[in-house]
């Protein structure tokens, strides 16, 4: 059911690609892993190509396994967590906060 | 940049201002911090000031292994305000909003997409325009992000602490159609939407703990024409903000065009000290939020029977109250509106309609209630838990009768918000009782006779006089004499003297 | 045979069984063969110690004792337990310890089950190997130079080595079942929603499930009802009772009808066809109806689960980010700090399918991705209700081989993926599925032969594999 591995040159996943994706989940990757990864990417998919040219028109998604519907919890005050516990396994902390380098991207310096 | 703060001339149209040829086009998101207990998805208290991440568990923490449950009173104050803004109540599901920043502890925002609980409803503002709302959906809030070194801005700071105890509060975000056409309108219609938001207990409404924050769409465009590029502006944590912004960014933009400029989609900062909007980002570092539904949650269905229950119990809105109270005083007009409007914001009109049930005139009640209750509220509105609404009306009745003059009903209003007493005890203690026609018209009579330089300045046509002679009558009457009945008295001796031969 | 948990319970409310000597007995088999066999992450010895001691005094001071009394059990290192660190097998996060217990773990220890320690697992459950490891591959008992399946490969060579009784692991794509049937013990994955997921570390929450992995038939079921039940903590709870499994009697599949997956079957080893051609005529001899039936959606099952499972992954695993907890490599800003972290916290194989699910997901391409893999669920879902109108249990092999050796699928993420073939389609589902040892194959290895049943169908599975497990070779 499943073929053997494809054709990089029609490989569906290009570097640029892989290079976008790594930056919006915060993975760093060099060139070669870059390389490897798309056309890992690339193999994957291809396997799933059968699945993505399915008709599947008129037909709901199923998010979930489960018909339940209406979960709720009363709003109810539960005990948390001490400040210590909380903190305790954090890299950085300071005043009862966890401290993190500046949020912004620094840009690279200029030669 | 004092120049675009600056007032121009305006054109009074359904809120619409001319600014060289250009209207701006508005549309508001605004986010309300639900009333709870607790937060939207654990038990960690939902609370302001506390110590940092005192307020937080697995849950809201996005521990490993930890797993959301929904909170029941947060969907049911959704609802509230759904019904409230006149929208559609439907079945909802939640999604993940992914991007990652610190104050985020799972780095996915739960939020409601593209099936939110509440669509397609309308605000009708006190001035009588409508505004669209497009939804009204339920998400989560993030933690705080505090900047330190560089003056505490993000720009230039050296590191970020981070406090999760507002992670996870439940808000609403309520997002309107680009209905708004005015900074003044933009601030009538926050000012109607908190009003509502408060009236069904959804919101405490305090803008400067952040508990309803409001974000803006602006965009310019001449009448008529498609809509312009937008900008979205951050950062208003007041009315004021709100309604200098969104003008100082119309300014900004009719500017750009108008010197053969385009305007670029982007998100921009209001700095309240600078009066300004600056660039936060543009729309090329736009993130890719990568949507998708939240597996750890299962869909809402509010049935029927559920959404009628919270409407029965909903409390009466404020557009529904000023209908109520305009039609019980019977009065028409522009500043009867005002006064309308005045009296609901600020929760009086239950003295003013128990007066109308009491037979009392409405005009005069609504009036009281207006200027001199609306002020005592604006300097303490602790001040009205003494006023019994059944006193408040004997006041009226009495002012409306005659038995006090105006400047004593509203002597007698001060003394009764401070004891709790009724009106004809402090009348009568302070030796209030109405002069009879007789004893009026013989004290004006001696204080013309009195100060006859005085009276020959009134009849030359010197009218400023007309004061100074209410003033000498109030004087010899110990405050008992009707203001409006002396006018009425020296118009009369000035008709009389003057057809004497 | 080696005694059941209800034995081994029974002899310690009698006092027969000193709970304190049973531990120990593990343990000594844990030191002797765990450095060979690296099934644990952390090994809790003192800790059993302690409740074992506990166990012993309430015993002798005649106060009641749990349905688990003195049981020693290993548990999945992505099961949080409280004072002890949970790691998933990743670096990312080697020095956490939940401040929490996963609600499963609760319900062991309230039945006085005595845990001995964390295994071993692919990094965050991805993977068929448990060769993907930061902390090193766990080796098959049965041979030390295969690999013992994931991803609960720890929890499986722990049950085959005798480390534990009995064990939990979890199972997203196969990562109980496939272990199961490499290490020649019995794997269960409920239905989805019958057991709490609260506390187990997420892969792909629409998937996961906890399930027990143990010698027998009979202590998977036991397992299973104590662990199962409604659970508040999770939204996708059902709120429905624990099923009744343990005990019943299994002598006869008189008026069963079951149905044998060709496109599950027709891949597989012949050794391991063969195996299941017996044990399809075990079942016949004991009363039931047995063919061959076709359900061609469930080839489509594999794509779609390397779309969807990627995809909640790379969600749930945004949260590492070196702010709150676990690693943090150091940089001049946020984002490249987090990005820095999780680069050197996570696996190679964790990466790629963060990587491939934040691809699917992206603005423009979910639709044809996600949304067709989840629309690709429900043609699933719907010829899986078909299958079940005509018969009460399907049959397949729990994967199309035996173990393979170390190394050789590491490198060739496809290779690795197809060993889930057969039991991904019942995580689709949502379906419970079980893995029976019946018999050996190539190099003497076991096979695994998975019985499917419809949702809260635990049941009649349980039955079903009862009756395998009697007519085992
Ligand atoms: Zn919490």
């Amino acid at each position: 059911m499943i073929g053997s591995a494809q054709d990089p040159e029609q490989a569906p996943v290009s570097r640029e690609e892989v290079e976008q994706v790594a930056l919006l989940c915060r993975l760093e990757i060099d060139d070669g892993e870059a390389r490897e990864l798309a056309a890992q990417m690339s193999a994957v998919l291809s396997h799933a190509a059968a699945l993505l040219s399915l008709d599947t028109s008129g037909v709901d998604p199923t998010a979930h396994p489960l018909p339940l519907v209406n979960v709720l919890r009363t709003d109810e005050v539960r005990e948390s967590l001490a400040q210590g516990d909380v903190l305790s396994q954090a890299p950085d902390v300071e005043a009862g906060r966890f401290r993190v380098p500046p949020v912004r991207r620094r840009q690279p310096e200029e030669p | 940049m004092s120049a675009y703060g600056s007032e121009r001339q305006r054109r009074r149209e359904g809120g619409a201002r001319d600014y060289e040829g250009f209207e701006c086009v508005v549309g508001l998101e605004v986010h309300c911090e639900l009333l709870t207990a607790t937060k939207l998805f654990c038990g960690c208290k939902n609370a302001f000031g506390d110590e940092p991440n005192t307020n937080t568990c697995p849950v809201c923490l996005g521990l490993p292994g930890s797993l959301p449950v929904l909170n029941g009173h947060a969907v049911e104050l959704a609802m509230r305000i759904g019904l409230a803004l006149n929208c559609t109540v439907q079945p909802s599901i939640f999604h993940r909003k992914n991007y990652f920043y610190p104050d985020m502890p799972k780095d996915y925002q739960i939020s409601q997409y593209d099936i939110p609980i509440n669509t397609d409803g309308y605000l009708d503002l006190p001035s009588g325009a409508r505004v669209g709302i497009v939804r009204a959906h339920i998400e989560e809030d993030t933690g705080k992000t505090t900047h330190s070194g560089g003056g505490g801005r993000i720009h230039d700071a050296m590191y970020s602490l981070v406090d999760y105890n507002r992670a996870g509060v439940p808000l609403v975000e309520i997002v309107s159609e680009p209905d708004i056409r005015s900074g003044e309108q933009a601030r009538e219609y926050v000012s109607e939407l908190r009003a509502v938001l408060v009236a069904v207990g959804a919101s405490d409404g305090r803008m400067e703990e952040g508990s309803l924050r409001v974000d803006a769409n602006v965009s310019v465009r001449r009448p008529g024409e498609p809509f312009g590029t937008r900008c979205e502006i951050k950062n208003l944590n007041s009315l004021r903000s709100l309604g200098r912004a969104v003008d100082y960014e119309t300014r900004r933009q009719v500017d750009l065009l108008v010197s053969g400029g385009a305007v670029a989609q982007e998100t921009r900062h209001w700095d309240e000290q600078a009066g300004h909007t600056v660039v936060m980002r543009s729309k090329e570092e736009a993130e890719d939020y990568r949507y998708f539904p939240e597996p750890d949650l299962v869909p809402l269905a509010p049935d029927a029977a559920w959404q009628e229950r919270i409407s029965r119990a909903m409390a009466p809105l404020p557009a529904g109250r000023r209908r109520a109270l305009l039609d019980s005083v019977g009065a028409e007009g522009p500043a009867m509106v005002e006064r309308v409007a005045t009296v609901v914001a600020q929760d009086l009109d239950g003295y003013v309609m128990a007066a109308v049930d009491a037979g009392a005139p409405g005009a005069l009640a609504l009036s009281r209630a207006a200027n001199e209750l609306a002020a005592a509220c604006a300097e303490d509105a602790s001040l009205l838990d003494a006023l019994e609404p059944g006193h408040f009306a004997s006041l009226v009745a009495m002012e409306a009768r005659g038995d006090l003059t105006a400047t004593q009903a509203k002597a007698v209003l001060a003394e009764m918000l401070t004891s709790g007493e009724p009106p004809e005890a402090i009348a009568s203690r302070k030796g209030f009782e109405a002069l009879d026609p007789g004893s009026l018209r013989r004290a004006v009579e001696e204080v013309v006779a009195a100060n006859s330089a005085e009276w020959e300045r009134y009849k030359e046509g010197e009218a400023k006089m007309a004061q100074f002679f209410v003033g000498q009558v109030m004087k010899a009457t110990r405050q008992k004499a009707d203001g409006k009945a002396v006018m009425a008295l020296l118009a009369d001796l000035l008709r009389g003297s003057a057809g004497a031969p | 045979m080696a005694k059941t948990i209800e034995a081994i319970v029974a002899g310690v409310r009698s006092g027969e069984i000193d709970p304190v000597a049973l531990v120990d007995q593990h343990l000594k088999l844990i030191e002797e063969n765990e450095p060979s066999t690296n099934a644990f992450i952390t090994v809790l010895a003192d800790h059993a110690r302690q409740k074992a001691g506990e166990i012993a005094s309430r015993v002798a001071a005649g106060d009641p004792v749990g349905r688990l009394a003195g049981v020693p059990v290993a548990v999945k290192d992505n099961l949080c337990l409280r004072g002890a660190p949970t790691t998933c097998a990743s670096r990312i996060l080697e020095h956490w310890h939940p401040p929490y217990d996963a609600t499963v773990l609760s319900r062991l220890l309230a039945e006085d089950a005595i845990i001995v320690g964390k295994t071993n697992m692919d990094e965050f459950a991805m993977g068929s190997s448990t060769e993907h490891s930061a902390r090193g591959p766990t080796h098959n008992p049965r041979d030390m130079t295969r690999v013992p399946g994931g991803s609960s490969g720890g929890s499986a060579a722990a049950v085959a080595a005798r480390f534990a009784q009995a064990a939990l692991g979890s199972d997203t794509g196969g990562s109980i079942r496939q272990p199961a049937a490499f290490c020649g013990v019995v794997g269960l994955k409920p239905t989805y929603g019958l057991v709490s997921r609260y506390g187990l570390v997420a892969f792909a929450s629409s998937l996961d499930q906890v399930g027990p992995l143990a010698g027998s038939v009979a202590d998977a079921a036991l397992l299973l009802e104590i662990i199962a039940g409604h659970d508040h903590m999770d939204s996708t709870s059902l709120d429905a009772p624990a099923p009744r499994l343990a005990g019943q009697a299994a002598d006869s599949a008189e008026g069963l009808s079951i149905g044998i997956v060709r496109e599950l079957s027709d891949g597989a080893d012949p050794e391991v066809k063969r195996r299941l051609d017996e044990a399809a005529e075990s079942l016949e001899r004991a009363g039931a109806r047995v063919e061959s039936c076709s359900i061609p959606e469930v080839s489509y099952a594999l794509p779609a689960y390397y779309l969807l499972a990627p995809a909640e992954a790379s969600s749930n695993l945004a949260r590492y980010d070196g702010v709150r907890y676990g690693l943090r490599v150091n940089a001049a800003d946020t984002p490249t700090m987090n990005a820095r972290t999780r680069s050197v916290g996570f696996g190679a194989e964790v990466k790629r399918r963060i990587m491939l699910g934040t691809y699917a997901l992206r603005a423009g391409y979910y639709d044809a991705y996600y949304g067709q893999a989840q629309r690709v669920r429900t043609l699933l879902i719907r010829a899986f209700d078909a299958a079940y109108e005509r018969y009460d249990a399907l049959l397949s092999p729990t994967a199309p081989t035996t173990a393979f050796r170390l190394k050789e699928r590491v490198e060739d993420p496809i290779a690795m993926y197809l060993s889930d073939v057969c039991t991904i389609p019942s995580n689709l589902a949502g379906h419970p599925a079980i893995s029976v040892p019946f018999g050996t194959g190539e190099a003497g290895m076991p096979v695994g032969v998975q019985v499917m049943a419809p949702a809260l169908a635990e049941a009649v599975m349980v039955r079903v594999a009862t009756i395998l497990e009697q007519a085992a070779p």
